[in-house]
């Protein structure tokens, strides 16, 4: 197979194994680009991309405006901070208006759940999910399992436990379902208040003990305390959380295996994760940011070759 | 080759006659040898690069002639894919598949050679022209086939070394085979039944 199988990247709940393979083979040529002297090809100059942010973002935007120069496609940003948003305009309006100026592509990232379905649905442009609410983060789990591949050589038959903030991630839902489909099996660790009621409805196992979940697991994925999201207090103190669910080089060494810690980032440093972790020959954080412009690439490059001039 | 067809589909499709068998391969690889050994000396300031996906073959046949038969000790020979820099982006009916690019030594102030198997349109050099200055810019490019389709060009290149020129329309295809891919060397024309 040499197209993808679905005609927007809204999740990866939608993507089949051979996608996958496809977006790993494309970034993996991608990633030998990116670190040649030039490190930009032409193939999307005649393709314009609007990236939308209607919530902030850092790392994720960068990475997208870098993979999308990287190909050569022109490009528009939009932030909801700075826009029309504030007086009132609806989604779809904001989104025709800009697709009247021949948008090719759209990256939207959204604080509501199914805002890329909603406008796929609406809008005659390829969508890129960059985040909706507490739903799905396609990109950010596909450059996860590709940079557990790249260290591991492969995902099938891993064990990854993903630890932390799971009722607010977008990124351990979109994780779940790509790691699953590629043979990996996934448990969660965090207080029962941040693991969604439902979480084992999708094949994961809930493990309370962060211990007992290191020693089982070859890769860490360690996810950030999203304060932002919570409007209430699900736990004591951050104190607490750190004490119970902190990742430190003592509970490391703990541990008779070696095993590979992963961070979405932003990171709270000694809070979910202290500095000597996270900076440690163990944490591939840095490769995942390096691999998430690849893997970015491979996506629009991939949506961009269904457009047909 | 620009397009890129397997050749049991184009052999089930089409009518075969063989151009070059595996002597006549032989004596052209030795006289293009040859001619590159005339022009770049030890190789000291010269890269070969192969054009995914095709003509890697014929670059790493090359390479090992001039290295076993002529003592050339000093070759670097790299891979260079143009998928990315090709003009037929979104263009085409079939999707465009990536290869490998390899170059691990200093393309600036080198004497480049491009090796490919059949030079038709001249679009894949133009893409690899553009490609190839992603890693540096070279002192001079040129040019290494092993067919020259004449007349069938469609930009204005020509190769500086050619291992036999042929007249063919373009609805016949030539199609080269490789002892390594296809157990057999040999050039063949195919033509519609």
């Amino acid at each position: 197979m040499k197209q993808l199988s679905v005609n927007h990247l809204l999740g990866t709940k939608d993507l089949k194994k051979d996608d996958i393979e496809l977006i790993f083979q494309t970034a993996t040529h991608f990633k030998e680009v990116i670190n040649r002297p030039i490190k930009k090809v032409p193939s999307l100059r005649d393709i314009t991309i609007a990236n939308l942010f209607f919530e902030n973002s850092t790392r994720t935007k960068l990475s997208f405006e870098l993979a999308e120069k990287r190909l050569s496609a022109d490009i528009i940003n939009f932030s909801a901070s700075q826009s029309s948003v504030k007086k009132g305009e609806t989604l779809i309006d904001t989104v025709n208006n800009i697709l009247s100026m021949k948008v090719d592509i759209i990256v939207m990232r959204h604080p509501n759940v199914g805002a890329g379905v909603f406008l796929s649905k609406h809008v005659k442009s390829k969508i890129i999910n960059a985040g909706d609410g507490a739903h799905e983060h396609p990109t950010q789990a596909l450059l996860d399992s590709y940079s557990i591949k790249e260290k591991l050589g492969t995902v099938k038959n891993k064990k990854i436990v993903i630890i932390g903030d799971i009722l607010h991630s977008r990124v351990a839902i979109s994780n779940i379902y790509a790691l699953q489909l590629q043979g990996a099996t996934v448990k969660v660790c965090g207080p029962t208040t941040l693991i969604p009621k439902y979480i084992t409805s999708l094949g994961v196992e809930v493990e309370k003990n962060l211990l007992k979940a290191l020693q089982w697991c070859d890769v860490a994925n360690v996810l950030r305390v999203q304060h932002e999201r919570m409007d209430i207090k699900y736990f004591p103190s951050i104190r607490e959380y750190t004490q119970l669910f902190g990742i430190n080089k003592e509970i490391l060494n703990s541990l008779k295996k070696e095993i590979v810690i992963m961070h979405p980032g932003p990171i709270n440093r000694g809070v979910e994760i202290t500095s000597d972790v996270a900076d440690s020959n163990q944490s591939i954080i840095l490769n995942q940011v390096e691999n998430g412009v690849a893997i970015r690439m491979a996506v629009i490059y991939l949506l961009a070759q269904q457009i047909k001039n | 080759m620009y397009f890129c067809i397997p050749n049991n589909v184009w052999s089930a499709l089409m009518a075969k006659k063989t151009l070059l068998n595996a002597k006549d391969i032989h004596i052209i690889l030795h006289r293009l040898a040859c001619q590159l050994i005339e022009n770049h000396n030890d190789f000291s300031n010269t890269v070969l690069i192969g054009l995914q996906p095709r003509g890697i073959f014929l670059a790493n046949r090359l390479t090992q002639i001039l290295q076993k038969d002529y003592k050339v000790t000093d070759i670097k020979l790299g891979k260079l894919d143009i998928t990315f820099y090709r003009d037929d982006f979104r263009r085409r009916n079939e999707p465009l598949e990536a290869s490998n690019t390899s170059i691990d030594f200093i393309v600036e102030d080198k004497k480049v050679v491009f090796i490919d198997d059949v030079l038709f349109s001249g679009r894949s050099i133009r893409s690899a022209l553009t490609a190839i200055q992603s890693f540096g810019r070279p002192e001079s490019i040129e040019l290494l086939v092993l067919i020259d389709r004449r007349f069938s060009r469609h930009l204005p290149i020509q190769p500086d070394y050619k291992g036999r020129q042929v007249d063919v329309i373009n609805s016949e295809k030539v199609s080269v085979s490789w002892l390594e891919n296809n157990k057999k060397d040999a050039v063949y024309i195919l033509r519609d039944n």
